[in-house]
């Protein structure tokens, strides 16, 4: 190693066990770690805090070997480590769990380890050791069962096991608890505490702030790229680390305070089969919402969220059980359903709420051009579908040079504050939006939570179908959760404690509510 | 080492500039094919490129060839396009092209030898039909059974070759033709003639059908909620699910527009410069108009210009056949290069090329 940096020596204490010292990495356009250093003690959780696009991905990608840096240097227990690929990262002791899992639906638990080992041992004595490895860390998983078959959180537990296996030095785990339900985080962290006392290392990324302070010993907080200070995560509050990772003090939104109106929105036993062999179908889903109403619907991933979705926006054709105002519309397509003032927002945000390649006044009038009258006989009013553009780009402080940028060059905060004010600005009866601040900056959250209330507060219905069991506490008057495709009956959200939403994401629908 | 790093978003400067690039290029590399031929290039290149417009001796007959030449390619491509837009691969045009030709003609040696003003009206309606309800076959077979038009619509060529076939021997066999395969020629009959509107140009009633037709797709793309949700279907199709566009529509709107052009485009070809059904009257239009679909980027204008260009090729390659003795294998070659750089330059309107020295491990 021939780089500047590599006689910085501070590495001869030997309780560090990784030092980051001056990582730096551009992409066009934008600097992704700028002079990023940092160090891990062995047995330590460390917090990587940041919003999205603040460079933690990038800076955990350089540890595990999946992009080279452009400058910096890291050491290992002392020694130089520049791995160039994962293999070598394993090799010297790094594992990562990845928010998005590899794995492979149809293969089973053991199979689908087996594919990740570079010598798997017969499949028998994998299997023994699995078994062996989930029982010891208490992580309970059958090596038998079809990972098709398994929810998030048992997903999640494959990929652990399968990074426990080669015994790591320093575990990587980005965004673990997105994908959980309070009961799997509880799980998840004993875990994590229990390698902790047997001295791995814990490199722990998330931009959830009470988790933090409940698990970390430290933490580092990334802000556009760069250290903006590391700190003891227990000793600071949470919206003390909130401001530092944004850099400005946040407003708190207001719940919406309306006086709740008739009904709106009735779903009445609607189901509807799985789009897809793994998808999920929809069972006798019933449930109302009123004017001036936001309906929480919480629930892990994978439960029938994309589906209730589908069903309700239109995309997905339902026979009967959906009632806007008293009338029935379940046969409507979602044009027609646009019209009478049903309006959805995927989580999905580009390619199914919004067309990446298009530009922004394009994409306005994607679900835009019914309500807003930008087509007449069929032919465009482009003016005016640009001037609706404007409109929603300023009235939502969307950051993008101008209407005619294409969807994709926007960051993800940025969009879903367009996709969410497209459809907020079209003065829906009802608005229905999933994961409506999956992936987004702590600020943008925080502005698009206050515009759904601010519709609801306006006598809009509103149903907010989210994993985030903060955000959905945050702004929902009553709450149900999604669980195999059931929605459990709805229960008012003030005065619901962890554990028993925890009960109704895990199906204990006959559960009392408080 | 060379890398290619994704742009933010795809540069306008380049997506005008690489089907130029195109050309240049397959010039030089066409240039090179020559010259290993023994062929003097720059001759070569000049002979199918300049001759056959400016040349005294030749451009006064070529010159007219250019519009009867593109306008069928432009015509096709047109409607290719549109379903290329939304994600839908019509690749059977020829087979919809002979059908439209033999409805077209069917209708119009019917009325034979009746003189009347209306029959060439409805052989151009029988062809845009025939080579309509032609592309429906793969539409329907798509939406009821989820097939794969591009297969489907192929081997409808060759049945289409096969009734072609049979119609030039059988049902539509000129009677007065001393047993010789091929119909009566429409261009010896007025009232079913397409013939050259304005002497000397070469433009015939297909050519102000091709110039309608970019006009149109022009219109409907940028215009129309239609042209934005064939473009949407293609970029995303669950956002154009979402959008409220019914898929099913899409595919039968896409395949019988273009089915629809391609057999006018047939008609328009057996009534004028071919004049008869016969067992070699079609000549790859239908695929070839694929490859200006794509030259043209899918884009009306562009196809406008594409197709001009493939004429000019098609007519200098025979030139230079005939002049230079270049053999046809070579000129076929010297096309499929232009499809072949047009693809590979399209790669710099999405990415930027960088240099940068090898890193060190």
């Amino acid at each position: 190693m021939g780089d500047p940096w590599g006689n910085h020596d501070w590495t001869c204490d030997l309780s560090v066990l990784l030092t980051v010292d001056g990582l730096s990495k551009a992409y066009p356009g934008v600097i992704a770690n700028d002079d990023v250093s940092f160090s891990i003690e062995r047995g330590e959780v460390h917090a990587l805090l940041g919003e999205n696009g603040a460079g933690k991905s990038t800076l955990v990608k350089m540890i595990y070997g999946l992009v080279r840096p452009d400058s910096g240097a890291m050491t290992l227990s002392g020694a130089p480590f520049a791995p160039p690929e994962p293999r070598a990262a394993r090799a010297a002791g790094v594992a990562m769990v990845f928010q998005h899992f590899s794995l492979f639906e149809a293969l089973n638990v053991a199979e689908n380890i087996a594919l990740g080992m570079e010598n798997p041992p017969p499949l028998r004595d994998l299997a023994r050791r699995i078994t062996e490895v989930s029982e010891a860390y208490g992580l309970p998983l059958d090596p038998a069962r079809l990972v098709g078959h398994l929810s998030a959180g048992e997903r999640q537990r494959v990929e652990i096991i399968r990074c426990l296996l080669q015994d790591p030095k320093l575990l990587i785990m980005d965004e673990p608890t997105s994908v959980l339900t309070p009961q799997e985080v509880d799980i998840l962290f004993a875990t994590l505490r229990k390698l902790k006392a047997e001295g791995t290392a814990i490199l722990y990324i998330s931009h959830k702030l009470e988790e933090i302070r409940a698990l970390c010993d430290s933490a580092t907080i990334l802000r556009r790229g760069k250290v903006v200070a590391t700190c003891d995560p227990r000793k600071k509050t949470a919206r003390e680390l909130a401001e530092m990772m944004v850099g400005k003090v946040l407003q708190q939104t207001k719940a919406s305070g309306a006086d709740l109106g008739d009904v709106a929105l009735e779903v009445r036993g609607l189901s509807l089969p799985p789009a897809t062999q793994f998808g999920t179908p929809l069972r006798d889903v019933s449930f109302e919402v009123r004017q001036g109403e936001v309906l929480g619907i919480g629930g892990v991933a994978g439960n029938g969220q994309d589906e209730l979705l589908a069903a309700l926006s239109g995309e997905r054709g339902t026979r009967e059980g959906v009632f806007l105002n008293g009338q029935p519309i379940s046969k409507l397509g979602p044009t027609a359903r646009r019209r009478v003032g049903i309006l959805s927002g995927p989580e999905e945000r580009l390619g199914h709420a919004a067309a990446p390649d298009m530009s922004l006044t394009e994409n306005a009038l994607l679900t835009g051009h019914v309500r807003e009258n930008l087509a007449r006989n069929g032919f465009l009013d482009w003016r005016k579908t640009r001037a609706f553009a404007e409109r929603v780009v300023n009235e939502f402080d969307v950051r993008t040079p101008g209407v005619s940028s294409v969807a994709r060059a926007l960051s993800g905060g940025n969009l879903q504050k367009f996709v969410i004010g497209r459809e907020v600005l079209q003065n829906p009866d009802v608005l229905i939006v999933n994961q409506p601040t999956w992936g987004v900056d702590a600020a943008a959250a925080a502005a698009i939570r206050q515009a759904l209330l601010d519709l609801a507060g306006q006598g809009s219905a509103v149903v907010v179908i989210s994993q985030d069991l903060d955000e959905l506490m945050e702004i929902s008057d009553r709450f149900a959760a999604l669980n195999g495709g059931r929605l459990s009956e709805a229960v008012p959200a003030a005065g619901l404690t962890l554990d028993q939403i925890g009960l109704m994401l895990g199906g204990a629908h006959d559960m009392e509510p408080a | 080492m060379i890398t290619l790093e994704r742009r933010p978003e795809p540069s306008r400067m380049w997506q005008a500039l690489t089907p130029v690039l195109a050309v240049v290029l397959t010039m030089i590399a066409g240039g090179l094919l020559f010259a290993l031929l023994g062929k003097d290039p720059f001759e070569a290149i000049r002979t199918i490129f300049w001759d056959p417009l400016f040349n005294p001796q030749f451009a006064s007959y070529s010159r007219p060839q250019l519009l009867v030449k593109a306008a069928p390619l432009i015509l096709i491509a047109i409607g290719l396009s549109l379903g290329f837009r939304a994600g839908i691969w019509n690749i059977g045009a020829e087979g919809q092209y002979i059908v439209g030709a033999i409805c077209g003609a069917a209708v119009g040696l019917a009325f034979y030898p009746t003189e009347a003003i209306y029959i060439f009206p409805l052989m151009v309606l029988a062809g845009a039909i025939g080579g309509t309800l032609w592309a429906m076959i793969p539409a329907v077979l798509k939406i009821r059974f989820g097939t794969n038009e591009i297969l489907v619509s192929l081997m409808l060529v060759y049945v289409a070759e096969q009734l072609l076939a049979s119609m030039a021997l059988g049902a539509l066999r000129n009677p007065d033709g001393g047993g010789f395969p091929g119909s009566r020629n429409l261009q010896q009959y007025p009232s079913a003639a397409n013939p050259e509107l304005i002497a000397g140009t070469g433009a015939h009633w297909g050519v102000v059908a091709a110039f309608i037709a970019v006009i149109a797709a022009y219109v409907l793309l940028n215009k129309h909620l239609l042209g934005y949700q064939i473009k949407l279907t293609g970029q995303a199709p669950r956002a154009a699910r979402f959008a409220g566009v019914r898929p099913n529509v899409l595919i039968a709107l896409c395949l019988g527009i273009s089915g629809g052009l391609a057999g006018l485009a047939g008609l328009f070809e057996v009534s004028g410069p071919a004049g008869q059904i016969s067992i070699d009257f079609n000549s790859f239009y239908g695929f070839t108009a694929i490859i200006v679909a794509f030259l043209g980027r899918l884009h009306p204008i562009g196809i406008l210009l594409a197709g001009l260009l493939m004429a000019l090729t098609y007519i200098g390659g025979e030139l230079a056949q005939f002049m230079l003795g270049i053999p046809s294998a070579a000129i076929q070659a010297f096309q499929g290069m232009l499809l072949f750089f047009l693809l590979g330059v399209d790669v710099l309107s999405n990415f930027r090329i960088r240099i940068k020295p090898k890193q060190v491990a």
